[in-house]
């Protein structure tokens, strides 16, 4: 008969969450999610509203960042994607670029992705100026790596309060989990 | 059935990697080896653990790793599950006798007639170096692997000085 294996505990962020962060919400918040994801990955599509979901339910009990996890090899505009939305964050507009992709991630490609910043103000010129930026590709790069060494095993992959959330992606179950992490 | 452990010698196997090309572990001699064991190709996810260990080709190229997974689906569902995957990662079939090499590794579940999902992480000279049997449904990410990885490191090194 085979052994019954104990779940190892879920493993840990690596990389706190600190300044270098894209971060909504308080810093005195007591519940920090932070999501490692792709913004053509359709998972982490379904996943966006959810979150909006639980921002607006706990309010300023939550903290939520965002850092890229592009997996290049399936998805083509992953990393195009993570620069452009990087590239709008040096004007001070990760969210609403990171909104309007999630938003309309099924008309992901590079020129819609001009399309969006000019909207929110980004023209040509300016989009190049901050994509040549080596900043860029050292976040996104320093992103992944961090989420390498600290468990994550797909995308989206959460971290609650800094441990591995290994339960579904669903509204209840993230509300579930989050709200046990409060009453500990 | 127990999974084999860390130092013990990786008992070399022949399996067919194509309709006609057959992949042995001793080829890679040398070489570390991860072997990826999983239960079956077709899981729902798009970003499963072999696509992880896909998107990771140049980290474990840094260690001069060498990655084969291992189930026991037969070479032509391998070859449609690799394209559609766009997997780089060689795909073997240890299809017949039906997880032989499963077995020998000790990580084979008859019950579900399936390979458990485990991982070995194998030295240049082919001994075990670490292994894992994971927990069902959790996929582990590449942290582990990465580490045993690097604690290969500095034997190799010891060995590039005496050189």
């Amino acid at each position: 008969m085979r052994k019954i294996e104990t779940v190892e505990e879920s493993p840990e962020l690596t990389l706190p969450v600190s300044e270098r962060d894209h971060i909504q919400g308080p810093a005195t918040a007591k519940l920090t999610l932070v999501e490692y994801g792709d913004y053509q990955c359709p998972y982490c599509g379904a996943a966006y509203p959810v979150v909006k979901r639980l921002q607006k339910t706990l309010g300023n009990q939550l903290r939520f960042v965002f850092r890229n996890f592009p997996l290049t090899q399936a998805h083509p505009y992953a990393l195009v994607a993570a620069e452009a939305v990087e590239a709008a964050g040096l004007f001070e507009k990760f969210w609403p670029m990171h909104d309007v992709v999630y938003e309309n991630q099924a008309r992901l490609s590079p020129e819609s992705l001009a399309v969006w910043a000019h909207q929110l103000g980004l023209d040509d010129d300016k989009l190049e100026m901050a994509l040549a930026r080596p900043e860029i590709a050292k976040r996104i790069k320093e992103d992944r790596f961090s989420g390498i060494r600290s468990g994550v095993n797909g995308t989206p992959t959460f971290f609650i309060n800094g441990r591995r959330h290994d339960a579904p992606l669903d509204y209840a179950s993230l509300l579930v989990a989050l709200e046990q992490t409060l009453d500990k | 059935m127990t999974a084999l452990k860390p130092g013990q010698p990786a008992p070399d196997f022949s399996l067919l990697s194509t309709p006609d090309q057959k992949v042995s572990l001793s080829e890679f001699r040398g070489r570390p080896v991860v072997l990826v064991f999983y239960p079956a190709d077709w899981s729902p996810v798009c970003s499963d653990q072999l696509g992880l260990y896909n998107e990771l080709l140049a980290e474990f190229a840094e260690f001069d790793a060498e990655l084969l997974g291992i189930s026991c689906d037969g070479v032509w569902c391998h070859i449609a599950f690799h394209k559609d995957r766009k997997l780089m990662i060689p795909l073997l079939s240890d299809f017949e006798p039906k997880g032989a090499v499963a077995r020998l590794y000790g990580v084979y579940d008859e019950k579900s007639g399936e390979s458990q999902r485990a991982l070995f992480v194998i030295d240049a000279d082919g001994i075990i170096r670490w292994s894992y049997v994971l927990p069902v449904g959790i996929n582990p990410g590449a942290d582990g692997l990465l580490k045993a990885l690097e604690k290969l490191e500095p034997a190799k090194e010891a060995a590039h000085a005496k050189n």
